[in-house]
């Protein structure tokens, strides 16, 4: 399966605005929300004909049959997670439990057992032949990677395997991001003139090189502040990275995504611009491809 | 030698899984016997240190050599500690990587990647 | 008879008092509300809880920063004493062992610190040694007293590095900075904290992440208001939300390119505009009625 990523490093700029229309501008047929924490895409895909959801479960958690308890304490003893709560009958909290199964090997009245827990969901949409992957994770979960990959495989087994599948990727640096950049062909890099998102993108474009996926930036709202934008320009410039474009803060933009209309269909400042931004992207992943 | 190859399917015919520590399963080739047989791989399950526990099972099977895309530092760790041959893939079948392996025509794999570290 | 206002008993006795600043989604203004609420107080601790990808050190530049490096346990082990029995690295629920031969290896960044193999070697080969998980940094910004952390790279959980920084809160006015989404460094963040605010943006994408983070802080059972950031004309779907949900709204900022400009540049704006200062003490004054208004606890 060929993937296009987009990432940003900061949140909030623009990643699913610019995945959404680049999904109706490609006519993409496979596309993922890989951001399993807070996913956003399903927002503006419009509706689906059928949605498959499965389970996705974490690590088994520490579960305590109040009636076999001793109330003898060792459990709480040795948790390090403060995830026994003691009382009458002794609890263990499931959004604390790391399920490191401590507490059962030293429970001498067999009053605990792990079981599995949910921690997500892992959704599979379809439209004539579209398919769209994601997942949800449950609250108070540590956002994984793995489950990540899983709808990253969710949609590879789903769909032909020559098709270009397009990615809405997850914020920051951590597992999910590494997770989401695993085999992809260019990774496109939404970032915005400031000082903190140019401060995440470095941090983001060396993860992505060190997983060797080759990378490419554009700017978001450009014109909030057209010096930093240039600072991140100068940046890209002597590092060798491919600087595709700057889409100006529009306000449509907002009332657009809203109505639920996606900017491929609009001609304003900013649709404009992800339009022209899309065509350089096809052409350096064409590039990417061939090597 | 004992090779392992990860494997997407278990078929000789299909291209190798990208992934080392998630492959489904190994194709598990005895270069004696001249006989390939394959194995589920129980680590794919894991929420964390797949790598690991893939490589650990494989050590178990005895394994001398694997033949891969990619490899974790964790993994990588597990199997220079018993001195398996890590060769890089081609991209090409199982069966066919087997052959070029058998006709030397595989490099040492160089690319150990950092961990995807998985949490919770 | 004096009547007695909670703003009158914080000038007096500072009531301690614990607020974060959530968010859900990432971008939204977690950071610049977060940090001018700190500095338009009279005196605040700021806590960049977002040790992943922490910004505020960006904004309130402290001076006087001093480091402290934080450790966590992890298992080492004597090869002279391992039989290699294989007891420890069956038992790890993490994969953080393995055995080759006699030789136990132990993979410390997916170690989560748990002390189980430790406990169960038949040998006593394992022993816990102290390893550095992250650092804390302390600083001062005028009255701002601040405090983040980051992360060594390759680590596993962050949710001790929080626990670290919340040991270092002071008494008085507290203002969490929180991680985006609303996994386990967003309920280790929240469980520390007596009033939430929730800031959203007026996007379909702001709303619902509102409501994920809103779900969380009831789950939690913490009091909440929100504050509709970037607000323009239109429809606002967060606004919608926190009405049909009874979320008490404390008011909203407008979108202004200057307030954009000042937070691309990593200034704080209350420091920079008088309108800005006088807007952020009102809400400072909101946030205090509206967490005085439930009961401490």
């Amino acid at each position: 399966m060929h993937q296009i990523l987009i990432l940003s490093g900061k949140g909030g700029t623009g990643k699913t605005t610019v995945a959404s229309t680049f999904i109706a501008l490609s006519h993409a047929k496979a596309y993922a929300d890989c951001d399993v924490d807070a996913p956003n895409l399903h927002l503006v895909m419009g509706s689906f004909e059928t949605e498959r959801k499965s389970d996705y479960f974490g690590l088994p958690k520490a579960e305590i049959d109040g009636t076999l308890c001793t109330g003898c304490n060792r459990c709480f003893e040795v948790c390090r997670f403060d995830a026994v709560i003691p009382g009458p009958t002794y609890q263990i909290d499931p959004i604390a439990c790391e399920g490191c199964t401590y507490c059962l090997h030293v429970c001498r009245a067999d009053a605990i057992h792990t079981r599995p827990v949910k921690v997500g969901d892992l959704k599979l949409y379809e439209r004539k032949e579209e398919r769209f992957s994601t997942a949800t994770l449950t609250m108070g979960s540590g956002t994984t990677g793995k489950l990540v990959s899983e709808v990253k495989k969710q949609l590879k087994e789903n769909i032909p395997e020559t098709e270009v599948a397009i990615l809405d990727g997850s914020p920051g640096i951590g597992c999910p991001v590494i997770a989401s950049l695993s085999g992809v062909d260019l990774a496109l890099m939404v970032s915005e003139p400031s000082v903190s998102a140019f401060s995440d993108l470095k941090r983001v474009i060396t993860s992505a090189r060190q997983l060797q996926v080759p990378v490419a930036v554009v700017v978001n709202k450009y014109d909030i502040n057209p010096t930093i934008c240039g600072e991140i320009e100068v940046f890209c410039f002597k590092e060798g990275i491919p600087f595709l474009g700057k889409i100006p803060y529009d306000k449509q933009v907002v009332t657009s995504l809203n109505g639920g209309e996606n900017l491929a269909c609009l001609n304003t400042p900013a649709s404009q611009a992800i339009k022209r931004i899309y065509e350089k992207t096809l052409q350096v992943w064409k590039e990417q491809v061939r090597l | 030698m004992i090779v392992a190859v990860p494997a997407e399917e278990q078929k000789l015919d299909s291209p190798l899984c990208v992934s080392f520590g998630r492959a489904p399963y190994y194709c598990i080739f005895d270069t004696e016997k001249q006989k390939s047989s394959f194995i589920a791989n129980e680590a794919a399950q894991s929420p964390g240190g797949a790598g690991i526990q893939a490589a650990q099972d494989l050590v178990d099977a005895k394994i001398t050599t694997l033949i891969t895309f990619r490899l974790g530092e964790n993994a990588a760790k597990v199997l220079h500690a018993a001195n398996v041959t890590l060769l890089k893939a081609l991209n090409l079948s199982i069966a066919d990587n087997i052959n070029a392996m058998q006709e030397n025509k595989l490099a040492e794999l160089d690319a150990i990647h950092a961990g995807f570290h998985h949490a919770h | 008879m004096l009547n007695w206002t909670p703003s009158m008993q914080d000038s007096i006795m500072p009531t301690d008092r614990t607020i974060a600043v959530l968010s859900g989604k990432g971008g939204t203004g977690k950071t610049l509300v977060s940090v001018n609420l700190a500095a338009v107080a009279d005196q605040a601790t700021y806590i960049d809880c977002d040790v992943e990808e922490p910004n505020g050190h960006l904004f309130l530049k402290p001076s006087s920063v001093s480091e402290q490096v934080i450790t966590v346990g992890k298992p080492k082990v004597d090869q002279k004493l391992c039989d290699g029995c294989r007891i420890c690295s069956k038992a790890c629920a993490f994969n953080a062992l393995a055995v080759i031969g006699k030789q136990l290896l132990i993979f410390e960044e997916i170690c989560h610190s748990c002390g189980l193999c430790m406990s169960l070697c038949p040998q006593h080969a394992l022993k816990e040694v102290q390893k550095p998980l992250g650092v804390v940094r302390k600083g001062s910004s005028g009255s701002v007293s601040f405090l983040s952390a980051e992360m060594r790279i390759g680590e596993s959980s962050a949710v001790p590095l929080i626990k670290a920084l919340m040991r270092e809160k002071q008494t008085g006015l507290t203002i969490l900075d929180s991680p985006p989404g609303s996994g386990c460094l967003v309920t280790e963040t929240v469980s520390h904290a007596d009033f939430c605010l929730l800031v959203a943006e007026p996007t379909k994408f702001g709303s619902h992440n509102l409501a994920m983070v809103h779900e969380l802080v009831m789950l939690m059972d913490k009091p909440c208001a929100v504050l509709l950031n970037k607000t323009q004309d239109g429809e606002n779907p967060s606004e919608e939300y926190a009405k049909t949900h009874n979320v008490r709204i404390l008011g909203s900022l407008p979108y202004d390119k200057e307030l954009a400009h000042l937070t691309s540049e990593a200034l704080v704006a209350s420091r920079e505009n008088e309108h800005y200062r006088s807007y952020f003490s009102s809400l400072l004054q909101e946030v205090k009625d509206a967490s005085d208004s439930y009961p401490q606890r």
